[in-house]
């Protein structure tokens, strides 16, 4: 057989180039599948020993209606939170909405009338897969060994991220100086917990599960305001003998939006 | 040379000038601050004056870090058995309540601007009147070698 100088450097660079392209695509492959997220996606459970959850008993709170308001405003005067009075500019870390909003329509076809127009407690959800930390570019918003979604507002960078990427609205942005005045001259924050930090312009933030309050052995604000009515149960969902597992075993639950695949720690019983 | 007088002179006022903060400041020795040790209950700080004075942010650090994301301790204990809150708010803080005169007066000395105080509350002035005793500690390597 002939070959000559130019067939041979053809049959050469063709070689070369199968055998680049083959590990290229193997490379980018098994890249992909990491990316694709199957096992956030709750394809594969993870197994920690503390996993905190919360369950919040929406008929206390329509049986007590100031109920609801208190805890919200235990919550938000221990951890310095502004009340921007501006609804684009709100900054909430437990709040109220409608029961329709809270639990979305657009996969219940027909939720209870009754329910309709409820005020129903709302937080950050703490999921199990949470999608804001997976987000975060600087690694300011993490998971915690018990399950806490936490923040360290020292490397929020503002880029808001994790609030596109939370389907339940728990983060808002300081879009003004936490620490200024309203057009009345009144401070944002009305009264100053001087034991917390506030946060600055351009930070993200939402409920940190008193974490602070966990390392001291207290409950959360919310929970203990609520205790005397046994309207929130605080506790490791991974443990079977917990009370908040004994709550979950006896009664139906809810959770919000279940089909993201989110998996929150914050159930409803309704 | 050509027009000699006007460059020569103009030459010694651009010199004088550019030269005028050094013969301005001349025989004046910038005085390096002097702190006060606070009168708290606590004798003894959480690391020694030398560590404390180039490393407290390293300090600071490590502390957030680890309470933030390991759900480390939130008290300490110094070598001498003082026990401590691992917290600029709440531990620094507790016995160097004068923020002006303990934090301010090296950082403007030093011309460094951290953004501490931009979330976290500093001691009210009614607590920092509170924080002094007489004996002061003068910032010179002398006093750490005794």
């Amino acid at each position: 057989m002939n070959k000559d100088r130019r067939d041979f450097l053809k049959l050469a660079g063709v070689t070369v180039a199968g055998i680049g392209a083959s590990s290229a695509f193997h490379a980018l492959l098994s890249g992909e599948a990491a990316a694709s997220g199957l096992r956030r996606a709750g394809v594969v459970k993870t197994k920690a020993e503390t996993r905190l959850g919360m369950v919040i008993d929406i008929n206390k709170f329509i049986e007590h209606r100031g109920l609801a308001q208190r805890c919200i405003d235990a919550c938000h005067s221990i951890h310095n939170v502004p009340d921007f009075a501006n609804p684009d500019h709100q900054v909430k870390w437990l709040w109220t909405d409608k029961f329709e909003h809270v639990f979305v329509k657009d996969t219940h076809y027909r939720q209870a009338e009754k329910l309709q127009g409820t005020p129903v407690l709302a937080l950050c959800n703490h999921c199990d897969n949470p999608p804001c930390v997976r987000v975060c570019p600087t690694r300011a918003t993490f998971k915690k060994a018990d399950g806490v979604v936490a923040m360290d507002y020292h490397r929020c960078i503002g880029c808001r991220f994790c609030m596109a990427a939370c389907p339940y609205g728990a983060r808002n942005f300081n879009w003004l100086d936490p620490r200024g005045k309203n057009e009345r001259g009144n401070p944002l924050i009305r009264k100053l917990n001087r034991r917390y930090p506030t946060r600055t312009i351009g930070v993200v933030e939402k409920c940190n599960f008193c974490a602070h309050r966990l390392a001291v052995g207290e409950l959360p604000a919310c929970v203990e305001e609520a205790a005397a009515y046994e309207a929130i149960f605080f506790g490791n969902l991974n443990d079977p003998q917990s009370a908040i597992s004994q709550v979950l075993r006896e009664k139906f639950t809810i959770t919000r939006r279940g089909s993201l695949g989110t998996r929150p720690s914050i159930f409803y019983i309704v | 040379m050509y027009g000699s007088g006007r460059i020569i002179s103009a030459l010694l006022v651009f010199v004088g000038l550019v030269t005028f903060p050094i013969w301005y400041n001349a025989g004046k020795a910038q005085q390096p601050p002097v702190l006060q040790m606070p009168a708290a209950e606590h004798p003894e700080c959480v690391r020694d004056v030398l560590y404390m004075r180039t490393s407290h942010m390293v300090l600071l650090n490590e502390w957030r870090d680890d309470i933030l994301r390991k759900s480390g301790p939130r008290f300490g204990v110094t070598t001498g058995g003082v026990r401590y809150e691992r917290s600029l708010q709440k531990g620094c803080m507790s016995c160097h309540r004068d923020k002006q005169n303990f934090c301010a007066q090296c950082h403007v000395y030093t011309a460094v601007d951290p953004n501490c105080w931009d979330c976290h509350l500093e001691p009210t002035s009614e607590e920092a009147l509170l924080s002094w005793t007489n004996e002061e500690v003068i910032l010179n390597e002398e006093v750490i070698l005794k």
